[in-house]
């Protein structure tokens, strides 16, 4: 089924004086624009946009779309995103045109019923967490972070003391060092123990009165739950300093274990991953934060707040870092998650959890025999296998089999993170896949370690592309269509 | 329980592979006394037809754009949304997909950001895009740092008054933990004046942030600013309507060296502030300090031209605290939005959309304050608009009764969501509230709210909707 259409970019497809939008005719007197704007604000030409037909966009989009693996065509377990499923009265209800239709600035009077929604989803966000204050103001997970570090600046400038270290494990996501030093902090690893987990003398040698923030994923991202969180905690705050939890793997515990419980002071969901988003290729997702009664007054402003029956935008709240978004936030996704965690109720999201790790583990179970999982036989929702022994032995990388698994029709785990584990490969499953899919992609594991280096390194075969040249890419940027191309 | 599939079977023939007696003993390694013991205190689950019910009800306590007329901006906009951008969006493949770190089964969403990227820089006039950001007031932000970043100048940035005071309070927000300055040149007048620009604008300067169109609705000088913003070694970001270079004179052309933008009226729903894109564009020589993903293209082993993302040697998974930013994604699907809008609209279609709007938001300005200039009085001669400027989709109406507050609320009753009040980001704007006139409005809804403001306030108002 070859179809040129669908490789074409929109600027072969263009053909000068084809139009798909038009536009009524100007129902008020017109003047010239020149006299309005002044001649010299306007451009003699508008900008040299494509010209297409309505018909042309659609089946080039419609062909594209084709070219990509989804959850909704595909098994996706790359690891750290929970990629699960997305529901479809999620996205139609977000589409309502009394939630989409709003205006960020229309009076409160007008938009009580969002009010409602968003100052209950706040209020379950608390709850879940442990921690009893949010902001759904940040835009993403890394946006939460950097939010919740300002508000970890703001809380000790308020103390008046100078802390400007924070800290995180070497196998924490990239996200954590770079918020850090966008808030101003300087950053400094904390080396993790050989299985993985915090190793607490490193953790003692690194803590001092300069120490502000630890940042922590639990579960990790070798997803195991780090066993000694609470000493942990406590080594923290005996220094005077505040744990933030890097919640992207909150999946693994809803309803079975709360950050707030465990010692965080403050944490971010991503509501695209464990709220089931969806990731929309790349975003959006939201970034809401939660922190404890004594951070609470540093959150970005407003919150929303309930008197009886009404809901309203606080923004009296003077010792405010500010905004850190324009408007509300990510409505459209909050919405989402807001329908995600009704439709479960508490013991839809225990079983969540339950299913998550259920799935990894017996996945881990059939795949360990084939590539070894370093870090233990159990695992929460994720676990990590290495391919360094296959590399060592037979030359193969787990670059190499991530390629092949496109090939039987699995997108592949995510590979070379974490930075702890040679040849990583991480996998998670999430809850919404069955054991059939689960067994399916561990015979494709099998099959692929025993098939020849040479097919591997060429993978993949079946594909519309084949491995893309990155090292030229990045050489010679092209970045842009132009003509002469 | 909708979305599981293991059945008890499944789950017992699991757990004998594990060799684990019980799901419970899968937690095992979380201590006892770190687990909650009780359920989590949230309402009960809903099926869909409950959920449906639930949210609809919900939402029919809102009254949007489509139940009451909406004059509303400042950022966010009722423009129109073409059936074909939600077809295409509302494709599984598209918005069940994820960031594409194996572009050979990612080609779909790759080549929509590589499009995206080349409509963006068609539409500012720039050399690069990257993929988008979070929203436009993000992206303003991400546009300073990049400056300070480029110039190595820390100590200072100015800033116009005029540009979207949201984006302002972020940028301080940012800034706060830094020692850099942040100086703010008034726009009394509704633009800012060269003269005070002139003396904010020094050798430590990293770069100049404007609006244009402004917050305001009206036309900066850019040119002016771009020459004295680069006479002391600054950069100039500007801020823009990206509806507006249907007609006017695109930020490259202006001599800006960065472009960014609320990129929500390229197709998107206004969904109460989100999710939109942020767009930003720049000069070549930043690109290597440009924030966000970036696609690229390259060929394949067989020669193939495809896509991938690149100059990942910025970013956060590779370089970690030395990144340019801790930005992760994109806005993906509203970058595609963007993408669908503008091949559907073409170069003609765009223009229409900007002429629509500047000819109904002049015959608005007109009808309420009798024209665009300060003198000028509509009909009871109890409007006016305070600046002179020209502007282009939105503009400032003064209420010489100073009631804008009642103003507002009488309108919203019979009907209309009629301005933005001033008062809380402007203190000497507290008379004043921004109206903004899309393509999506009509002459009758227009007289409509004209003849409802000229009633407010009498006894007869409010009564009719």
């Amino acid at each position: 089924m070859h179809n040129r259409q669908a490789v074409q970019l929109l600027f072969e497809l263009s053909k000068p004086g084809r139009r798909a939008l038009q536009c009524p005719p100007c129902d008020v007197p017109p003047a010239p624009v020149e006299e309005l704007l002044g001649s010299d604000a306007v451009s003699s030409a508008p900008p040299p946009l494509p010209e297409l037909a309505e018909p042309d966009v659609v089946r080039h989009y419609t062909n594209l779309s084709t070219r990509n693996m989804s959850v909704d065509t595909h098994f996706y377990p790359l690891g750290s995103c929970t990629m699960k499923y997305n529901a479809k009265r999620n996205e139609r209800l977000a589409a309502l045109p009394g939630l989409a239709d709003l205006h960020p600035y229309q009076p409160e009077s007008t938009i009580q019923g969002l009010l409602q929604l968003l100052y209950e989803l706040q209020e379950m966000l608390a709850e879940i967490a442990g921690l009893p204050a949010v902001s759904l103001q940040p835009a993403a997970g890394a946006h939460g972070e950097l939010t919740a570090l300002m508000v970890a600046a703001a809380y000790f400038r308020h103390r008046g003391e100078p802390r400007r270290v924070v800290l995180a494990p070497d196998s924490a996501h990239g996200t954590n060092p770079a918020s850090a030093s966008m808030a101003g902090f300087a950053f400094e690893t904390v080396r993790s123990s050989p299985d993985g987990t915090v190793d607490l003398d490193e953790l003692r040698s690194k803590l001092d009165d300069r120490t502000a923030v630890l940042m922590i994923t639990n579960p990790n991202t070798l997803g195991r739950f780090e066993p000694n969180i609470a000493q942990v905690a406590k080594l923290v705050h005996d220094r005077g300093a505040l744990v933030y939890l890097d919640g992207a793997n909150m999946n693994a515990i809803l309803g079975v274990a709360r950050p707030g419980d465990f010692g965080a002071d403050m944490m971010h969901y991503n509501p695209h991953k464990t709220f089931s988003g969806p990731h929309g290729g790349g975003g959006p997702g939201a970034g809401p934060i939660c922190v404890t009664d004594e951070l609470a007054p540093f959150l970005p402003s407003p919150v929303v707040a309930r008197s009886g029956d009404r809901f309203a935008l606080d923004y009296d709240r003077p010792q405010s870092i500010g905004r850190v978004r324009s408007f509300f936030g990510n409505v459209g996704v909050l919405v989402r998650a807001y329908c995600y965690i009704r439709t479960h109720g508490p013991d839809g999201l225990r079983r969540v959890a339950e299913d998550a790790v259920l799935n990894a583990n017996y996945l881990l179970s059939r795949v360990k025999s084939t590539i070894p999982v370093p870090h233990g036989d159990r695992c929460m929702h994720e676990f990590v296998a290495s391919a360094e022994r296959l590399k060592k032995d037979r030359g193969i990388t787990a670059m190499d089999i991530a390629k092949r698994l496109l090939d039987y029709g699995f997108h592949a785990p995510t590979v070379y993170f974490p930075l702890t584990v040679r040849e990583a490969m991480m996998i998670e499953p999430t809850e919404t896949e069955g054991k059939e899919t689960l067994d399916a992609f561990a015979d494709a594991l099998a099959r692929i370690v025993d098939e020849a280096p040479e097919l591997l390194h060429d993978a993949p075969h079946t594909t519309h592309v084949s491995r893309a040249d990155e090292v030229r890419a990045a050489r010679h940027a092209v970045l842009k269509w132009t003509r002469s191309d | 329980m909708p979305y599981f599939f293991n059945t008890p079977d499944d789950r017992q023939a699991m757990l004998a592979a594990i060799g684990a007696g019980s799901v419970d003993e899968l937690f095992a390694s979380i201590p006892a006394e770190l687990r909650l013991k009780r359920p989590l205190n949230i309402p009960p689950a809903m099926c869909e037809m409950e959920l449906t019910r639930h949210v609809s009800a919900l939402a029919a306590k809102n009254t949007g754009a489509g139940r009451k007329v909406c004059f509303l901006g400042g950022g966010s906009y009722d423009h129109f949304v073409p059936a074909a951008v939600d077809a295409i969006c509302s494709r599984g493949e598209f918005y069940t997909s994820y960031t594409p770190y194996q572009p050979e089964v990612s080609q779909g969403n790759l080549q929509a950001v590589f499009e995206y990227q080349t409509l963006i820089c068609q539409l500012t006039g720039l050399d690069v895009s990257n993929a988008s950001l979070y929203d436009g007031g993000s992206a303003a932000v991400e546009g300073v740092l990049m400056c300070m970043g480029v110039t190595k100048r820390e100590r200072k940035v100015v800033v116009a008054e005029s540009v979207h005071p949201e984006y302002r309070e972020i940028l301080g927000t940012y800034l706060a933990d830094r020692d850099t300055e942040l100086v703010t040149v008034p726009a009394p007048g509704g633009v800012i004046a060269a003269a005070d620009l002139d003396k904010a604008v020094d050798g430590d300067t990293a770069c100049v942030l404007i609006q244009h169109p402004n917050f305001f609705g009206c036309l900066e000088d850019v040119r002016t600013v771009a020459s004295i913003a680069h006479d002391k070694g600054a950069l100039l970001v500007q801020s823009f309507d990206p509806i507006s270079l249907g007609l006017l004179k695109r930020p490259g052309d202006l001599g800006a060296d960065v472009a960014v933008a609320e990129g929500q009226s390229l197709g998107s729903p206004m969904s109460y502030g989100g999710p939109y894109l942020g767009i930003m564009a720049c000069r070549e020589a930043f690109v290597r300090r440009m924030p966000g993903r970036i696609a690229g293209q390259t060929v394949d082993r067989r020669g193939n031209r495809c896509w991938v993302l690149t100059l990942q040697t910025r970013e956060q998974h590779i370089r970690r605290e030395k990144a340019t930013s801790n930005i992760c994604t994109n806005q993906g699907l509203y970058a595609l939005r963007a993408s669908v809008y503008l091949s559907l609209m073409g170069p003609h279609g765009l223009r229409e959309v900007a002429e629509l709007c500047v000819q109904k938001s002049h015959y608005a300005a007109k009808r309420f304050a009798g024209g665009g200039t300060a003198s000028a009085k509509g009909a009871s001669g109890r409007f006016e608009l305070p600046f002179v400027a020209p502007f282009f989709k939105e503009f400032v109406v003064r209420d010489k009764h100073g009631e804008v507050e009642r103003l507002l609320a009488e309108a919203t009753e019979s009907g209309f969501l009629a301005g933005v009040p001033l008062a809380r980001w402007y203190p000497s704007l507290v008379d004043s509230f921004l109206v903004t006139v899309t393509e999506n409005r009509t002459r009758a809804e227009i007289d409509a709210l004209s003849q409802c403001l000229e009633k407010a306030g009498s006894p007869a108002a409010g009564r009719h909707a």
